[in-house]
């Protein structure tokens, strides 16, 4: 079969990224990054935004049609590309004719349009921008073309390359203390990295994959067979202390700010741990988790705090486990109504659940307790051996040894005769049951124990920040740790680490971010589910079911045995 | 003492009195047969006697031992493994995890081992599929697999219900050779089936349930020739 490349698809798939990025302009995604320069005077992230839809379109329009003769190809990408770029040239025309269209269109400021039209007029602009979309097309089309050997590389290292640049600030405060200003001048632009830089990455980057793939790979494994198995665990172990060491040092490389959005990151893995046990092992999809985090934050809260609301006046580290133990109680008593639930019945009663707890919280009712909507303040920071846990930097310690002990519990209950009742639970509750397995206690143990976790996170959360408020425990935090699961592979302890840093990390280092941190969620989901549905970090159980999944749909024949 | 006993049992599901007072017993070493027709509560029977179902009225006991103050979990301990209805094995695990899970509640690794090979060596064609999912296996290898799953918790007693349902002829064959060999191994089997040919050509003795009564008792050889049984199970005139 001869592959052809599909005109009207091709037609019909450009003009759909025209409009995704017309789209962005118009709710002000756009503008609102190209404040930030990925490459200095040279691009931005908003048009990094902008430009992103025609490549990928270029490059998905030939590998829907495996066009891979070059002519075809080329000429697909382009005109995909073309294509793309006609909303958005319709949008400037549409300025044009209507220069007071702001007044309904709010976004399309005159910046947006500078953007759009490269700070030309309209039409020229327009050309301008059809001209770019077109070439980009057409170098989306052509890294298809080219052998994949040099193409998938030179994919990873134009991510790679463009991810250090949207990073740029991050790395500059990072490395400002390690490296002499000249160096420094030449990397960095003023507000992203340099032209040279990028260019040098670039082809580093790619060189270094292509390099692996062709020898580093085998050379690496040659060595690694010519080690003996003393040698081989020697080596496991060194890079594994390295590794510990790294992470040891790494808020004093951090500093301040960064290290705030790692204690941030480093609660919400600890979260996403615990809701892994529940959803990830035990298949018990939970919506109302952020009880439980609230509930160990208030334990504590009440517990310790100086202000009139404090009873005991413990020190955190006496009302730490007793916050523990709190929402680990809460976590089975929650349990016990919904045993009987599955699947979305179990989801919507535990979605209930989360919102009672949080107007519980803002409750007049409960208000000489916990504070109501005024929340508990003026609760101390811990202290150990004399020493006071006030920077962010000595709180990592804290979150550091609590994300320790959480996956080293996960992955022991993984392999224990425990984990393997929640895999039966989680792949047929019948039949787990057919098998002898106590579903109630199973359950209730799933419960309770991710409800630990969260009750932990909790407990540092409110020793953090010294003072906590109903409204810091809403649906949100559920809905972010169970995506960040989902975005990390369920059931994959590397899979929450890797979920957390992107679905947290990512955008508290990006501020332009905050504003459409949902919209980013919500893309990013999908994207996941139509392209990389087990998760950036898949567990081996969860990659062969998807793969399962796919064989089941194919024809059975009933063999003879 | 027989190795089970159950007296008088019945159970409900709401209103509807499924087992009306059900007595049968299993003696050690035998293969027994239940057959009767679709809703006859040949299901209910096994799920009682595993302790799934709790029946309002009546006694099960294991060697003289009460069944009922167990529940379901405890009593794969106790030595009763079940192969369910619809062969029920995990579809998205391997043929190997669903192998370990039948042994989870065990800790003797080497004896876990030993009882794998022993599955492997009743059917090689599990171990050539080891490494495959469940759920995209025949479904004459499910039942395999839901046999040996069961065969993993060392059980005294095997509850089999009706592994033939949904199988080629060549293959049903097949697994009635294996429950044989099972059974000559020295574990006790009480089967329960629609397809009575096959069901009493294997058995030493079998009841007949109908409507959740038990009709009929007798040896499998006598069961064969009696023309109620031939008439109605058998398809012989
Ligand atoms: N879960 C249930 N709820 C209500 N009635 C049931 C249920 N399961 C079985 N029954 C009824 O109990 C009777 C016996 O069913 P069952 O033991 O499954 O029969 P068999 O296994 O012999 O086909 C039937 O009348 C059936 O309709
Ligand atoms: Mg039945």
């Amino acid at each position: 079969m001869m592959a052809q490349l599909d005109v009207r698809n091709t037609i019909r798939m450009g003009l759909l990224a025209g409009v995704v990025a017309v789209s962005l302009s118009m709710i002000g995604m756009v503008e609102a990054f190209d404040q930030r320069d990925v490459i200095t005077d040279v691009f931005s992230l908003g048009q990094l935004l902008l430009f992103t839809a025609p490549a990928i379109v270029g490059y998905m329009v030939v590998q829907r049609g495996k066009v891979k003769a070059y002519g075809p190809a080329l000429f697909g990408g382009l005109i995909a590309g073309v294509f793309a770029a006609l909303p958005i040239f319709a949008l400037l025309i549409l300025t044009l004719i209507f220069p007071n269209i702001r007044a309904q269109l709010v976004n399309v400021s005159p910046t947006l349009i500078g953007i759009l039209a490269f700070g030309n007029g309209q039409v020229v602009g327009g050309l301008l921008m059809t001209a770019v979309m077109g070439i980009l097309g057409l170098l989306g089309a052509a890294i298809y073309v080219i052998p994949d050997r040099i193409g998938n590389p030179l994919i990873l290292g134009l991510g790679w390359t463009l991810l250090v640049g949207v990073l740029s600030e991050v790395l500059l405060n990072i490395l400002r203390p390690l490296l002499p200003r000249a160096v420094l001048r030449f990397l960095f632009g003023t507000k992203g990295i340099t032209f040279a830089t990028a260019v040098i990455l670039l082809i580093l980057i790619t060189t270094g994959i292509v390099w692996w793939q062709e020898k580093g790979r085998e050379q690496a494994k040659a060595r690694r067979e010519a080690m003996s198995s003393g040698q081989q665990k020697t080596r496991r172990q060194v890079s594994l202390g390295m590794g510990l060491i790294l992470l040891f040092v790494l808020p004093l490389i951090l500093g301040t700010y960064l290290t705030e959005v790692v204690d941030n990151v480093g609660l919400y893995i600890l979260m996403g741990l615990g809701l892994n046990i529940v959803v990830g092992f035990a298949g018990l999809l939970d919506l109302g988790y952020v009880a439980f985090f609230a509930i160990g934050a208030y334990t504590v809260g009440v517990l310790t705090s100086q202000g009139g609301l404090g009873v005991g006046h413990l020190s955190f580290w006496v009302a730490l486990p007793i916050a523990v133990a709190t929402s680990t109680m809460a976590g089975m008593l929650l349990g016990v109504p919904v045993l009987r639930m599955r699947g979305d019945y179990l989801a919507i009663v535990t979605l209930g659940f989360g919102e009672i707890i949080r107007v519980l919280a803002t409750s007049d009712l409960l208000k000489p307790v916990i504070g109501g909507a005024q929340g508990v303040l003026q609760i101390p920071k811990p202290e150990i051996f004399g020493f006071t846990v006030i920077q962010p930097q000595h709180f990592y310690y804290v979150i550091l040894a609590g994300v320790f002990l959480a996956i080293f519990l996960s992955s022991r209950l993984r392999d224990a005769r425990l984990g393997r009742q929640w895999m039966a639970l989680r792949e047929d509750e019948d039949v787990a049951e057919a098998m002898g397995i106590h579903l109630v206690k199973t359950k209730l143990l799933a419960f309770g124990i991710g409800a630990a976790f969260s009750g932990l996170a909790g407990a540092i959360f409110a020793a953090r920040l010294s003072s906590i408020f109903p409204h810091s425990f809403n649906l949100l935090i559920s809905i972010n740790v169970l995506s960040l699961i989902i975005v990390g592979g369920m059931g994959s302890l590397p899979g929450v680490v890797v979920g957390a840093l992107v679905l947290v990390g990512l955008p508290e280092l990006l501020r332009e971010f905050a504003e459409y941190r949902l919209l980013l969620y919500g893309a990013l989901l999908i994207a996941m589910m139509v392209t990389k549905p087990e998760g950036l970090w898949p567990s081996p159980v969860r990659r062969r079911e998807l793969r399962a999944a796919e064989e089941e749909t194919a024809p059975q024949i009933e063999q003879v045995g | 003492m027989a190795l089970l006993e159950v007296d008088n049992v019945h159970a409900y599901y709401g209103n509807i009195h499924a087992l009306k007072g059900i007595s049968l017993t299993v003696e050690e070493g035998e293969i027994v047969s239940l057959i009767g027709g679709n809703g006859a509560g040949k299901t209910t029977t096994l799920r009682s006697i595993s302790g799934l179902l709790s029946p309002r009225e009546g006694t099960i006991t294991l060697r003289g031992e009460d069944l009922r103050q167990y529940k379901a979990h405890q009593l794969v301990s106790k030595g009763v493994a079940m192969v369910p209805e619809g062969r029920g094995v995990f579809a998205r695990l391997t043929v190997e995890e669903n192998l370990q899970m039948g042994a989870y509640h065990r800790s003797d690794r080497d004896g876990i081992a030993k009882d794998m090979r022993r599955v492997y060596q009743l059917f090689p064609r599990l171990e050539e599929r080891k490494g495959q999912v469940a759920g995209t296996m025949s479904g004459g290898e499910q039942q395999m697999l839901a046999t040996g799953r069961a065969m993993m918790s060392r059980p005294t007693l095997l509850l089999m219900d009706e592994p033939s349902m949904g199988l080629a002829p060549v293959l049903v064959e097949a697994i009635f050779q294996t429950i044989e060999e099972i059974n000559k191994e020295g574990t006790t089997i009480l089967l329960v089936e629609q397809n009575a040919h096959m069901a009493l050509q294997i058995a030493n003795r079998g009841y007949v349930l109908q409507t959740g009564e038990i009709v009929l008792q007798d040896s499998a050889k006598s069961l064969q020739q009696n023309a109620m049984v031939q008439k109605a199970y058998l398809g012989i005139d």
